[in-house]
């Protein structure tokens, strides 16, 4: 049997999902005394170049000739990696792993679809249990809530969340085996396949910035950012946003912080009147530190940050722009 | 252009997530409830394109009675016709039988489009539409944040992935899964209201007798993860904490 893990790219390197995705995936084949194998959309020189022996991976399966992102013709050729792999005389069972990412849920979702078999979505553990059944857990409401499960199937699928399991690398290093794959892909599955183009500025920055200002109900208007703005010019960050802002049309929704909106982890996340819903600290929640402004020092925005200043923005936030210039 | 909405009725949580007794559940006796948010932007983007481009509107949700308010709330939204597939009070359906269920509404009606959320807000299995479509025979797109129609009767649908625009184009008929941010959901209108209210929803009952399925994602039991037990400090009031702040910043680091 094999543990197989899709790898995705980002650039010329594996994607960080795609390494939390392969630690669980070490653990994994290490319990049930296999190993795994990767599988990468990309020529074999990029494939060979990547160190994915680093991460446990003995073997390394390098699909050509699907061109591009297709969901469907990517689980396709996941389905018949798996089929080839049981004709193989040790008929134990098998999982496919992937990174919880848009692609890794996606793909996997086709291959559940195609092969009949269950999917478990952001898994934060999996570990073999009696019967060649696993225990996994796995995040509901983006987290906020864990889910403990017995995964029942003869080949475990499941995707990892992108924030849970710790890239790791393998204690031994071995070397992997890259095999070149250019299995046949029908037209059909290719009716769906991404074309890809520059992006407009927005969202990716928030998911990356090291400072993000906050603000949320208390700001209560759209005029009323331009402190924040201000602010984050000044600590070379960006403003973020709560889900009512965006409901109330002051800022888009690209700009939102929470579990519909964008998952960030700045080393500052300065929350300026919002009172922190459940759902936005599913997004902030990957802050290293968290000040907060409000009127109402036991809003949970308050009593859950690391510090908190108790007051209105309109007139702590003005004053601290005065004292950074000053400094400056 | 006939569209089918497919939303899921989840509990409104606000600053805590607490569960029942059993810990099998969310404890919803003080919380409302509401459309999962990705599929009220679903209900939005689908009201626009008939709009725009004649037709109508169905909405289905798979859950108990109780469901009948979210689907009174699409139709107040503009959708025209309603169908609860109807399940036992306090029964969790996997995505699997979700997606079987959902597809004897989205089979029956001649469905140019079937929108979902992307993920339920509540579950977050990201499955749903994917198996949908498959049992339709349908192409599909998922996360999407923008849907054109084209002349030739196919769709130009796109989402962002790692700061790059995705776009796929899907003839019709297709299913799209969408996410928040895609538009920024009406409020219902009052005429919009009183129709909802007077509305009569179709109501089929889901058959779930029989055998469980051979293989499955069986839930033992929910936890709430531990939070890291974080005790604010307080650096004053008001612009008077100024300076306590500008410290703070400088032992973080984030001062040039």
């Amino acid at each position: 049997m094999t543990v197989f893990c899709l790898a995705e790219l980002d650039g010329d390197a594996v994607a960080d999902a795609s390494l939390r995705a392969l630690t669980l995936a070490r653990g994994l084949a290490a319990g049930a005394g296999t190993g795994v194998a990767a599988v990468l959309f990309c020529d074999a020189d990029l494939a060979s170049a990547l160190d994915l022996a680093a991460y446990g991976v003995g073997d390394v399966f390098a699909v050509s000739g699907v061109g591009g992102y297709a969901p469907v013709a990517w689980a396709r050729v996941l389905a018949e990696l798996l089929e080839a792999d049981d004709a193989a005389p040790d008929m134990s069972r098998h999982a496919v792993i992937a990174g919880g990412t848009e692609r890794g849920n996606e793909v996997l979702a086709h291959l559940g679809a195609i092969t009949g078999l269950p999917m478990a979505a952001n898994c934060v553990a999996a570990s073999p249990a009696d019967a060649g059944r696993l225990e996994i857990v796995r995040q509901r409401w983006a987290g906020l809530l864990l889910e403990e499960a017995v995964l029942d199937a003869p080949v475990a699928l499941l995707t990892v969340a992108t924030d849970a399991v710790a890239p790791e690398p393998a204690a031994a290093e071995g070397a992997a085996t890259v095999h070149v794959v250019s299995p046949p892909v029908s037209e059909a599955d290719l009716v769906v396949r991404a074309v890809e183009s520059p992006a407009g500025a927005g969202g990716a920055s928030l998911a990356t910035a090291r400072v993000v200002v906050g603000g949320g109900r208390g700001v209560g208007s759209a005029d009323g950012f331009a402190p924040l703005e201000e602010l984050a010019g000044l600590l070379g960050g960006v403003v973020g946003v709560s889900r009512v802002v965006t409901s109330e049309g002051w800022r888009p929704h690209s700009m939102q912080v929470g579990q519909t909106g964008t998952k960030i982890t700045p080393d500052l996340y300065l929350a300026c009147g919002i009172s922190g819903a459940i759902q936005h600290f599913a997004g902030c929640s990957g802050a290293k530190h968290i000040i907060a402004i409000n009127t109402d020092p036991s809003a949970p925005m308050m009593t859950r940050a690391d510090y908190a200043i108790v007051g209105d923005l309109h007139s702590v936030l003005p004053a601290l722009i005065e004292a950074l210039r000053q400094r400056a | 252009m006939e569209i089918l909405v497919c939303v899921k009725r989840v509990p409104t949580v606000g600053g805590v997530l607490t569960l029942t007794a059993d810990q099998r559940a969310i404890d919803t006796k003080t919380s409302g409830f509401t459309i999962s948010p990705h599929e009220e932007c679903a209900v939005e983007e689908a009201v626009r394109l008939v709009e725009r481009f004649g037709g109508s509107v169905t909405v289905a949700s798979l859950g108990s009675p109780v469901a009948e308010e979210q689907l009174r709330a699409c139709l107040a939204l503009g959708a025209s016709a309603a169908v609860l597939l109807e399940t036992a009070d306090g029964v969790e359906t996997g995505p699997v039988a979700t997606a079987a269920a959902l597809r004897t509404v989205a089979a029956s009606g001649s469905f140019d489009l079937v929108l979902l959320g992307n993920e339920a807000s509540d579950t977050g299995d990201y499955q749903v539409g994917i198996r949908l479509a498959h049992l339709l025979g349908r192409p599909v797109a998922t996360g999407i944040k923008s849907i054109v129609v084209s002349d030739e009767g196919s769709l130009s649908v796109s989402r962002t992935y790692r700061g790059v625009l995705e776009t796929f184009t899907l003839p019709l008929p297709c299913v799209v899964t969408v996410k928040e941010g895609i538009n920024l959901p009406r409020y219902p209108s009052l005429p919009g209201r009183l129709r909802a209210k007077r509305a009569s929803i179709t109501r089929v009952p889901v058959d779930e007798a029989g055998p469980a399925p051979a293989s499955d994602v069986r839930m033992t039991r929910l936890r709430v993860p531990d939070a890291p037990k974080k005790q604010a400090t307080v650096l004053g009031h008001g612009p008077d904490a100024v300076p306590a702040l500008v410290s703070v910043l400088a032992e973080i680091g984030v001062l040039s």
